[in-house]
Parts: C-alpha cells; structure tokens; sequence
C-alpha cells in the first residue's frame, strides 16, 4: 500500500514506464491480431475443400439434374461433385484444385488421330465425331482411391470410331494418348508423371457395348477437370483406365504401355478391372466410399458390370491378371 | 493494480502459441459444423487433420534448435512453449488417428487391425501416434520430477522416432508428387542431425 502511494505521488517517474507498457502491449496485441490472420488466411489457402474455388455462379445450388437411375437404382452424383473432384494430374495432383486450373483449357479446335493396324486410318474433327451418335449412359465411376460416383455420361460407343477405320485381322489392341502441351496442361511442366498420359485395352474390351467415348456429362459438353472435349469411359475398371482429353489413338497388336503401370507396375495392373478380392497396396478394394454418403459401401466385381464383362475374362486368373 | 513483479516472461509466446495452434482446429470445426468440407469429407478430415499433425510436430522439434543456434535471448522464453506444442501436436495426432478409425473403418477394431498389418503406411502412422501416447502422459511438471530430469529428457527423444515414422507413413501414401513429403523428411533430417551433434557435445563434457 505503502508503495502505491508513493508510485502515485511520483507520477513524472511512472508515465515512461506506462508507456514503455503501452507500447509493448501494442506490439504484443499486433502480433496475436497479425498471426491469427496470417495463421486464418494460410489454412483458407491451403485447406481447401473441393467445390469452394468455383466461380459464385448465381445461384450454386441448382446444376443440371438427371432422372436417369442405374440398372441397381442408383440416382446421379450432383453435377457440382463431379466437377470439383477431380483426378487429371496434367493440372493439378489436388483433386479439389484441377477445376480451378484445368478452367481456361481451350479445347476447340480439336482433333482424335486414329491410326496404327487399321485399313483406314484417320484424323477425325470432334465434330465429326460427334455425328457418329451421342448417347446418354449412366454409370457407376469407381476410382482405385476408393471413392465412387455415379455419372450421367453423354458419349459414342467405342465400337462405333472402331468400325469406320476397319481394324486389321492382327490388331488385338487399343492405345490412347491425351495430349501433351505444357502451355495449356500446366503440370505437365512438371515430372510427377511420365508425359504423355497413355492407357491402353484389349480390342474385345474397347468393342464392349458399354465402352464410351464420352463427349459430355448431365447433357452438357464435357468441362476440361472431367477430360474435355473427349475422353474414354470403361465403367467396369477403376477410374484412371478412363484416360481424358484424347488426340490419338493407335490399334496395335502388342499389349500397350500405361502411364501407371510404368510408375507403378505392382499397384496398377493393366486391366485394373474392379475387384474388391484384390487389393491395392495402399487401398483395399472391398469397400468404397459412394460420393454424398457417409458409410462405406461394399465394391461390387466389375463395379456390378460382371453380368456384361465378365465373360471377356473366362479362364484368366484375376488375380494375375489385375 | 500494476505491481512490480515481472510476469512470466514466456506467458506471451504461449499464448500466441496456443492462439494459433488453435485456429486450425476451430476453423475446422467451424467448416465441419457448416458442412462446408467438399465432395468427400471423412476423406478431408482425415487429410487435413494428417497435416496439421505433421506441421505441429514439425513446429514442435523445431523450437530449441531454433533458440539455441540463434542465442537470442528474446527467444529463449520460447523453449516453454515446447510442452503445449507437443500437446497441440497429440491432439491433432488423435483427431486423425480417430477420424481414420470411424470414417474408413467405423471404428471396426477388426478391420483396422486388419489394415494395420497389411499397409506399412497405416502401420506406421499408427506407431508414430503411439509413442507420442507416453509423452502426452508423461508432459506434466509432476511427472517430470518423479521420472527426474535425466529420465524424462531419454524418454522424449522417442518423439524423433515418432517423426521419423510419420515422414514415411507420409511419403508412402502419396501417390506421385512426392516433393512435400520429401521436404518434411529433410527439415526432419536436419533438425535430427543438428540434434544428434548437440547430443553428442552434450556427452563429452564433463
Ligand atoms: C503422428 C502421427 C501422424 C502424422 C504426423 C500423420 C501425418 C499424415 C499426413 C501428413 C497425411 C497426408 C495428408 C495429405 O495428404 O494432405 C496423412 C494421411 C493419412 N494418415 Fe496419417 N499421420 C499420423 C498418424 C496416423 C495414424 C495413427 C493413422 C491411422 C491408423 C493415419 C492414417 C492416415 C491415412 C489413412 C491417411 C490418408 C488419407 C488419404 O490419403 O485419404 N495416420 N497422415
């Protein structure tokens, strides 16, 4: 108390002190304020869900909607699921950041070369393509990360593109390419992949009547993040065999090179058909996560195309042949 | 009323520690509570969280080599904010231990044993969370005494064993693009190596 009174007296001897005090808890203040937003606006930079980088449009909520349902009763993903969420690698390696990179690829002119051990080979325009017949399809999309979609495709059956270059007796192959051009795909300045994207299946595969090349989604054009202008959909193997943004592809009678089968031969096997027997190192496949639920569903074979598919695959060992 | 006794020089840094430590976990709870957490949210929480942990840790090794090469005494309060970084580094550790455990295995104990023997991944992401489980436990001031100082000091070097496993556990799951994985095992490897050479100063001495 003593002292108290004393401090009071000697006013002339405390205002320093006090300033001295104000100014630290100013500075203290500024520093807690300051990291607290740098701290805020890093993790908004950095931690960002699928979806929040889109342009506000309006309003968000009302995409296209689909009546389709599948052959097992399975209504659509929503239309802004299927474009923020995206596996495409040439843009980005975040599957919530491709729709925001992929945005400004310019994708007309474009054209498919379609070559190799044909009778006719041909550079077909997309709009050539496009007049072979769109057909809308719904299917279920199961990537090797274990999550699935359920899309509603617009594209041509493969066949169709096979039946006018008329294949060789000896073709027993099929390799597609997406483009290579660093000015538009960004990360393909970038080694995390070898570059050109390539994927491959056998004839029989890529004449299957569910094999599409698809051109659109919810009746739209395809947007560049799902593989615009034109991209492979093969519904009974994971996700990544469904290579995008095609310019050429070659029939051939040896089995092709895959981009994940080169970086990873004992993880991505060349036919990568849907198994939930057969495990991927980093996943199992039993199970996935269907894209708007919360509980893992079981993984069916074929992602339930076995009745359709399963007999291209009589007598091999699945196992072997992942 | 102002006395004269200085506070706690280090009451300041912890603090802003702790302030900041915490935002991330609000701001998660907070997008969560908005389901604002995008096209797949169990797989966001678990990515998210996964990060956060490594950051922390990586935060936490980070301060007394920092302290000690500096000198700055400015910074040395900063040494007491090691036990909540570890703290906040096991919390965020549990989150994503838990958010694993119910989103891709409904806390089926079955299943993630199963899955612990399988991958090397989930195996040492779930051993790096494991010994940071006594360290936790052994953080307080009266734990500290009774293990003595010596004790204690040998059983938190396990942290480095922690961290170690958690750069693998991250480097093995991803899938290509393994540039972030890599620049956490190096700052990891130099904060060992710097530790290691201090140690080893430490041990000559009389
Ligand atoms: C101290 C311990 C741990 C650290 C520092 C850690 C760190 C990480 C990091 C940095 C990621 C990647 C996040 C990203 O891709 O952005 C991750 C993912 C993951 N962690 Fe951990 N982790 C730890 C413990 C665990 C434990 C105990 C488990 C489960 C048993 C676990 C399971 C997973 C899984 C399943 C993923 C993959 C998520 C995905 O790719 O979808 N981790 N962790």
């Amino acid at each position: 108390m003593l002292i108290k009174k004393t401090d009071d007296i000697a006013s002339s001897e405390i205002t320093p002190e006090r300033d001295y005090l104000n100014r630290r808890n100013f500075i203290r203040g500024g520093l807690l304020a300051g990291t607290a937003a740098a701290t805020t606006l890093l993790y908004r930079r950095l931690a960002v869900p699928a979806g929040s980088s889109r342009p506000v449009t309006g309003s968000s909520s009302t995409g296209p909607t689909s009546n389709l349902t599948t052959d097992q009763g399975e209504s659509s993903t929503s239309f802004e699921d299927i474009t923020n969420y995206n596996n495409f690698y040439e843009f980005s390696t975040s599957k919530e950041g491709v729709a925001a990179r992929a945005r400004n690829f310019v994708t007309r002119p474009w054209t498919v070369e379609v070559t190799g051990l044909v009778k006719r080979p041909r550079v077909f325009d997309l709009e050539e393509l496009l007049r072979l017949g769109v057909e809308e399809r719904l299917y279920r999309f199961r990537c090797v990360e274990a999550w699935s979609m359920v899309i509603p495709w617009l594209g041509i059956p493969l066949a169709r593109l096979i039946d006018q270059v008329e294949p060789l007796g000896n073709a027993s192959f099929v390799a597609f390419q997406t483009l290579f051009d660093p000015q538009r795909m960004p990360n393909q300045r970038t080694s995390v992949l070898d570059w050109p994207y390539v994927e491959g299946l056998r004839l029989d595969e890529a004449r299957h009547p569910l094999t599409l090349l698809s051109t659109g989604l919810y009746g739209q054009p395809l947007l560049p993040q799902n593989g615009a202008p034109i991209r492979l959909v093969v519904p009974w193997k994971y996700g990544f065999k469904s290579i995008k943004s095609i310019v050429r592809i070659e029939l051939t009678d040896r089995q092709p090179k895959t981009t994940w089968g080169d970086y990873a031969p004992d993880e991505y096997g060349f036919y990568s058909n849907v198994n939930p027997d057969v495990a991927h190192p980093r996943w199992s496949q039993a199970r996935e996560r269907r894209i708007g639920e919360w509980v893992m569903r079981d993984t069916l074979p074929f992602n339930g195309y076995a009745e359709q598919v399963a007999s291209l695959y009589q007598g091999m060992d699945l196992r072997r042949y992942y | 009323m102002f006395t004269r006794q200085r506070p706690d020089p280090s009451l300041f840094p912890r603090l802003l520690f702790f302030v900041n430590a915490a935002l991330p976990a609000l701001l998660l709870g907070w997008d969560s509570f908005n389901g604002r957490l995008g096209t797949n949210p169990q797989e966001y929480l678990i990515r998210t969280t996964g990060m956060l942990t490594l950051i922390l840790m990586t935060a936490t090794l980070t301060i007394s080599p920092l302290v000690k090469i500096t000198r700055s005494p400015a910074l040395l309060p900063m040494m007491k904010v090691r036990r909540m970084a570890g703290l906040f580094t096991f919390f965020y550790a549990a989150l994503h231990a838990l958010s694993y455990s119910w989103f891709d295995k409904e806390l089926d104990v079955r299943l993630i044993v199963a899955d612990l023997l399988r991958r090397p991944f989930i195996f040492l992401g779930m051993f790096a969370f494991i010994l940071l489980v006594p360290l936790a436990i052994t953080s307080t001031k009266r734990m500290v005494r009774r293990l003595g100082g010596r004790r204690w000091n040998l059983l938190h070097r396990l942290v480095y064993l922690s961290a170690i496993a958690a750069s693998v556990h991250y480097y093995l799951l991803v899938r290509a693009d393994k540039l972030l994985p890599l620049a956490f095992a190096t700052t990891l490897f130099l904060l060992l190596l710097w530790r290691g050479r201090d140690w080893s100063r430490r041990i000559g001495q009389p």
